[in-house]
């Protein structure tokens, strides 16, 4: 195996069309060095993508936030505005592994490690996040949700690698929240998971919403009949009902170690639920 | 092809090769004779390997040595000043906070790290600020407690 | 053997104080070394290769393309392993646990294992290792294993404890039974009679440490091994044995120990990593991965269990009876007999009857864990007791001291009892303030009592006064947990000098007889008890040198406070001599000064502890929270009572995470898909609230000190005080442990239909 660490993403394209065996990008490491330590993937070449300019940043601009594709998720906690306007992908992001997971992963892999159960995910998503992907034919965005195509399947291409996370600016009186749950408290691996972000009018009423499931199918899920099953309402129980109806009957999930298809889809109905209920107080429901 | 690796550990400056697939944790433990992080799992589920790289808590044996270079690396050889211990060491001590002893640089490195961001943590912040860090031996009780205690001699200093 | 009637009202200086302990600064330093922290020159990495099948015929291993691999030093298989075991049946499983001979029996089991240069390398070779299978059919589960149509892991294995002896093989290795009286007729004078069965799923002891070891055996057949275990002269005895040595050749080095809780108790990688370095002639390190951990040492029983109780309205139990079905991995062990014995040892009982039945199923060799056996059986019985009293109408802490064994009770698995202390934690619960606390929304509190024998066994200790006056005390038991400190306190007591002039080592094979190991809380019962024998001894020397520097008959010579002491009229003017006083003539009187110990330690006395848990359930996704946990135990006399709280402590968490969330998950293969932390899931620090602890003082007649073991009791009632508690909260009762968030929703959907 080789490592590199380009100073430049010209140098890391070229290092990842050139090489002939198996090439990953080295960002956080979290999933990439436990699937080494268990012989999974064995690299040709590992490229560290940590040393390119600008890539552990977080930019905020008129449009949003630009996060570097190297941003370990126990910074994006640190970035106030970024938080204030996001708190549902920070919680997230924050809640991947432990607190030593957090001061290396990253979202960007958190999203090519394509698991059906990466946190960081539902929220993008439902915060209708983008990704910058740079490669041999230049650079060009793509939904987070488009990214992984199957467990452990991405729509990269050869040569090419997520630069950065672009997070829309956040229109008046938004907000989202993520849920997940795990037997314990921490340190699991999300058995059903739910992000919900929406907008409301002056007077409570919401008049945009995403919500999102994650584990209960091979990628990541963008509900709309559960987004429409709250639009135009209040959040009122009739409103929770129904999305909670369209989130599990939303999942297409599995039986593994972790859940059963019944309790996956029973929970992702609760998720949901709560998830909306802490969304609408977060953008200033009662 | 071993890579050239100049570093900064304890805030000495140290050299060494490694393969570069070798991680942080073997370098310490087998190259550098820092044996004071343990494999637990090596798979970043224990903590028990936890160091604190260029100011975040991480886990060793999720970072390659290949990394390393240009980075400064906290590791639990350096946590006493010189013949003093830390608040946290001393109170893991009076106050039996390891049975065993096998998580506890882990522990103190990631208490360390805790502390650094918030000088009064409630319990639950102390309990949630350690979750990455298993210990079979004591039930958790008395590891809350000597950070607590730590943590308000740290704060009175 | 009851030394004296004094033991009950002793007062200590030293015992009972919590001084810092003496490795406290090596292991918050990373000083301290543990098994994969020692390294010999020249040594050779050591990989072992594990079955993928839960069970295979292995038709052949050709390890020809490994050995020419350049760098591999030693490839071994069972051939290199010879059968030495001469009919010891316990001791050939664990050889063949160590190395598969002709068939798998699990995944996870050995076939082969390389060394070599490094670490790559010894991988590489692995994969070039062909191991030939035929894939049998497997069996996991205990119920499915006990039918007739299951496939038979042992065609020589016949039902032991069944008369006449069974025509067929089984894979039923053990049928045992305890009890007295006449349940039959117990239950007809019943006016209530409850009865249900419940699961237990596997757990594992979980240690933070792999197993790890350094072997290094020469062509002179002398052999050194540095390993973290239990009980280094165990392992050396076992390692002898299975490799051919005397034992008095092979010195084993106790590193530092990482966690065992009874799975360091026997050998697993250890004779494989001497038989690599003797085919080798260089020292091979040889350390497990947390995967292997899982998948090939420990685990406790996976466990079926059938309960039956009868009382009188009054409250008064009539008869009970169990039959417990327990796993024991592929070979024989007493799992489901201890399960037998400890059912209902809590309570006072004139019909009773238990029926153990251990068998063979393709997991891992059982290992011991804390007080094995009992916590499952205490789940059954103690979950049964709280629905009997409710059913009766009777609150559940009267109902259990109403009922609860105490001194003269014959117990249920047969010794009548001598002080006891279950009748006491239960009064202690009783006036716990835990017990009155207001529970909040969706919370329920439950309690439930747990028992455990402790053990005694060879123990061996020894003092040597330096001439400085300072004394090493040598002892051969590991410390698990602190030992050294309570050990060092104890021989403080005795001399009569201060702590801190106490330096507790555990001494290596070659510097101790036999010791057994550290397992049924015995550590600082036994050691302790050798101690005093050994700080006795050694003051019986130091009266006598002290006679003959004053030139008087040793008979007027007393020990007290540490000094020896002229007594009687004639001898008045003397001034005492202090220990270091007589230390530093030694030279002049007789040589060094030193006491020792040999015993078998007897009289452990039988523990008891009640505990309350209150737990918090989310009836929407199942999760249980406990909110909060009271440990009540007797310690007999708790010489360090810091550590004896953490003994109570530890316990508790364990048995926490085995009634919620610990399990191994099989595959329908037969493979476990759960081998490492991420999905075998012990608690974490943000899953527990602090654990209060009382510690009770009933002394152990047998114990010079009073002293009872601590260690283990305190994982045996968990599982049923959280499942009590659940099942308040939830308002069903949940017989089937673990109780995670799936079965727990489950229950309660159930519940509405």
């Amino acid at each position: 195996m080789r490592y590199e660490s380009p100073g430049t993403t010209k140098d890391a394209i070229s290092l990842l069309s050139r090489e002939k065996g198996k090439a990953f990008i080295l960002a956080g490491g979290t999933d990439l060095l436990v699937k080494m330590k268990s012989g999974v993937l064995e690299p040709d070449l590992v490229v560290d993508i940590k040393r390119i300019k600008g890539i552990l940043d977080i930019r905020k601009s008129t449009s949003g936030f630009v996060i570097g594709a190297g941003v370990p998720c126990a910074a994006l906690n640190e970035d106030k505005a970024l938080l204030k306007a996001w708190p549902g992908v920070v919680e997230a992001a924050n809640l991947i592994g432990s607190k030593q997971v957090q001061g290396r992963c990253t979202m960007a892999g958190n999203l090519c490690n394509a698991s059906p159960a990466a946190d960081s995910v539902p929220a993008l998503v439902a915060a209708g996040a983008k990704v910058v992907i740079s490669g041999p034919k230049g650079s060009r965005k793509l939904a987070v949700e488009d990214v992984p195509t199957g467990v452990g399947r991405t729509a990269l291409k050869k040569g090419e690698f997520i630069t950065a996370i672009e997070l829309p600016k956040k229109p008046a009186r938004t907000s989202d929240a993520y849920l997940r749950f795990i037997p314990r408290t921490e340190m699991d691996i999300a058995v059903v998971s739910a992000g919900v972000s929406l907008t409301l009018n002056a007077k409570g009423v919401i008049t945009a919403a995403r919500v999102t499931l994650g584990a209960v199918a091979p990628t990541v899920l963008l509900v709309k009949e559960a987004a429409k099953a709250i639009i135009g309402s209040t959040l009122d129980e009739a409103a929770k009902a129904r999305l909670a109806a369209a989130a599990t009957g939303a999942c297409r999930p599995i039986d593994d170690k972790r859940g059963t298809v019944e309790y996956r889809k029973d929970v992702a109905g609760v998720l949901a639920r709560r998830a909306a209920e802490i969304a609408y107080a977060r953008a200033g429901g009662n | 092809m071993s890579v050239l690796v100049k570093t900064t550990i304890n805030g000495d400056a140290v050299e060494f090769v490694c393969p570069p697939e070798e991680t942080l944790l073997d370098v310490l433990r087998n190259r550098l004779g820092l044996t004071g992080a343990k494999e637990g799992c090596g798979t970043g589920d224990c903590g028990a390997c936890s160091v604190i790289l260029d100011g975040r808590l991480v886990c060793s044996c999720l970072v390659l040595g290949a990394e390393m270079d240009g980075k400064s690396l906290e590791t639990i050889e350096g946590m006493a000043n010189g013949t003093t211990l830390h608040p946290l060491q001393q109170h893991f001590i009076e106050g039996a906070a390891l049975q065993c002893g096998i998580c506890t640089p882990g522990f103190l490195m990631a208490a360390q790290a805790l502390l650094r961001k918030n000088a009064n943590p409630s319990e639950e912040e102390i309990r949630f600020g350690l979750a990455g860090n298993l210990c079979r031996c004591t039930g958790y009780d008395k590891i809350v407690r000597a950070v607590q205690a730590a943590a308000k001699d740290m704060r009175s200093a | 053997m009851p030394l004296d009637t004094s033991f009950t009202n002793q007062t200590f200086k030293q015992v009972g104080t919590r001084p810092l302990r003496p490795d406290g600064v090596d292991k918050v330093t990373g000083r301290a070394k543990y098994g994969a922290d020692f390294n010999a020159p020249g040594q050779l990495v050591g990989l072992v290769l594990r079955s993928p099948h839960a069970h295979a015929r292995i038709k052949k291993i050709d390890t020809s393309k490994a050995e020419k691999l350049p760098g591999v030093k030693a490839v071994i298989t069972s051939a290199d392993l010879p059968d030495l075991t001469a009919g010891d049946k316990g001791m050939f499983a664990i050889l063949e646990n160590c190395m598969a001979r002709g068939k798998v029996f699990y995944d996870g089991h050995a076939v082969a294992a390389v060394a070599a240069v490094d670490a790559a390398t010894a991988k590489a070779a692995l994969k070039l290792i062909k191991v030939d299978y035929q894939v049998l059919p497997h069996v996991t589960d205990v119920d499915e294993a006990m039918k007739p149509s299951a496939p038979v892991l042992h065609d020589h294995v016949f039902t032991r404890g069944v008369e006449p002896k069974p025509a067929k093989p089984s894979n039923i290795a053990m049928r045992s039974e305890y009890g007295h009286g006449d349940v039959e007729a117990g239950f007809k004078q019943a006016d209530v009679v409850v009865s249900r069965s419940y699961k237990t799923e596997q757990t594992h002891q979980g240690y933070i440490e792999p197993h790890a070891c350094v072997a290094n055996v020469g062509p002179d057949g002398q052999g050194e091994l540095w390993v973290c275990t239990q009980g280094h002269f165990v392992y050396r005895n076992q390692c002898a044995q299975l490799l051919g040595m005397d034992a008095s050749k092979l010195r084993v080095t106790a590193s530092e120990i990482g966690g065992g809780f009874g799975g360091k108790t026997h050998v697993w990688t250890e004779p494989v990593a001497l038989a690599l370095s003797r085919k080798a002639n260089r020292p091979v390190k040889l350390v497990m991965t947390r995967e292997e951990v899982f998948r090939a040492s420990g685990p406790t029983s996976a466990t079926s269990i059938d309960v039956k109780i009868g009382a009188r309205k009054d409250g008064t139990i009539v008869a009970a009876e169990a039959e417990l079905r327990y796993t024991c991995g592929p070979y024989y062990g007493d799992w489901a007999e201890l399960g037998a014995k400890t059912a209902f040892a809590c309570y006072d009982l004139k019909n009773v009857k238990t029926v153990g039945f251990d068998v063979l199923v393709n997991r891992p060799k059982v290992a011991a864990y804390r007080a094995p056996s009992a916590p499952m059986a205490a789940f059954a019985v103690e979950s049964l007791i709280d629905e009997l009293a409710h059913k009766i109408g009777m609150d559940a802490l009267d109902f259990r001291i109403k009922n609860a064994a105490k001194q003269g009770t014959r117990s249920s698995y047969g010794p009548v009892y001598g002080p006891i202390g279950i009748g006491p934690t239960l009064e202690a619960a009783r006036k716990h303030p835990h017990m009155k606390a207001p529970l909040g929304k969706n919370q329920g509190r439950g309690m439930a009592c747990g028992f455990w024998f402790n053990f005694g066994g060879q123990t061996c200790s020894s003092i040597n006064i330096g001439m400085d006056g300072s004394v090493t005390l040598t002892v051969g038991t590991i410390d698990v947990g602190g030992s050294r400190a309570s050990l060092s306190l104890i021989a403080a007591e005795e001399l009569g000098v201060s702590y801190e002039h106490i330096r507790c080592n555990i001494g290596d094979t070659g510097t101790l007889g036999h010791n057994d190991m550290t397992d049924g809380s015995r550590g600082t019962f036994s050691s302790g008890m050798a101690t005093v024998f050994a700080a006795r001894n050694a003051i019986g020397v130091m009266r006598e040198r002290a006679a003959k520097m004053w030139d008087i008959p040793v008979d007027d010579v007393i020990w007290e406070d540490g000094h020896a002491k002229a007594k009687g009229a004639n001898q008045g003017n003397l001034a005492p001599l202090s220990l270091a006083e007589i230390a530093a003539e030694s030279g002049n009187t007789g040589g060094p000064i030193a006491g020792h110990n040999e015993t078998v330690a007897d009289g452990a006395g039988v523990s008891f502890a009640t505990h309350i848990c209150d737990i918090e359930v989310d009836s929407e996704t199942g999760a249980a929270r406990v909110k909060r946990y009271t440990v009540i135990q007797d310690a007999g006399k708790a010489v360090h009572p810091t550590y004896v709280e953490g003994q109570y402590q530890g316990g508790a968490a364990q048995g926490i995470g085995w009634a919620l969330n610990e399990e191994y998950v099989y595959g329908k293969d037969g493979r476990l898909q759960n081998a490492g932390f991420l999905d075998y899931r012990i608690p974490v620090c943000s899953d527990l609230p602090m654990i209060d602890t009382q510690i009770l003082e009933i002394p152990n007649p047998n114990h010079p000190y009073g002293v009872r073991g601590v260690g283990e009791t305190s994982i045996v009632p968990p599982l049923a005080a959280v499942a009590n508690a659940l099942s308040n909260a939830a308002g069903v009762r949940l017989t089937h442990v673990p109780m995670s968030p799936p079965r727990v929703l489950k229950a309660i959907k159930g519940k509405s239909k």
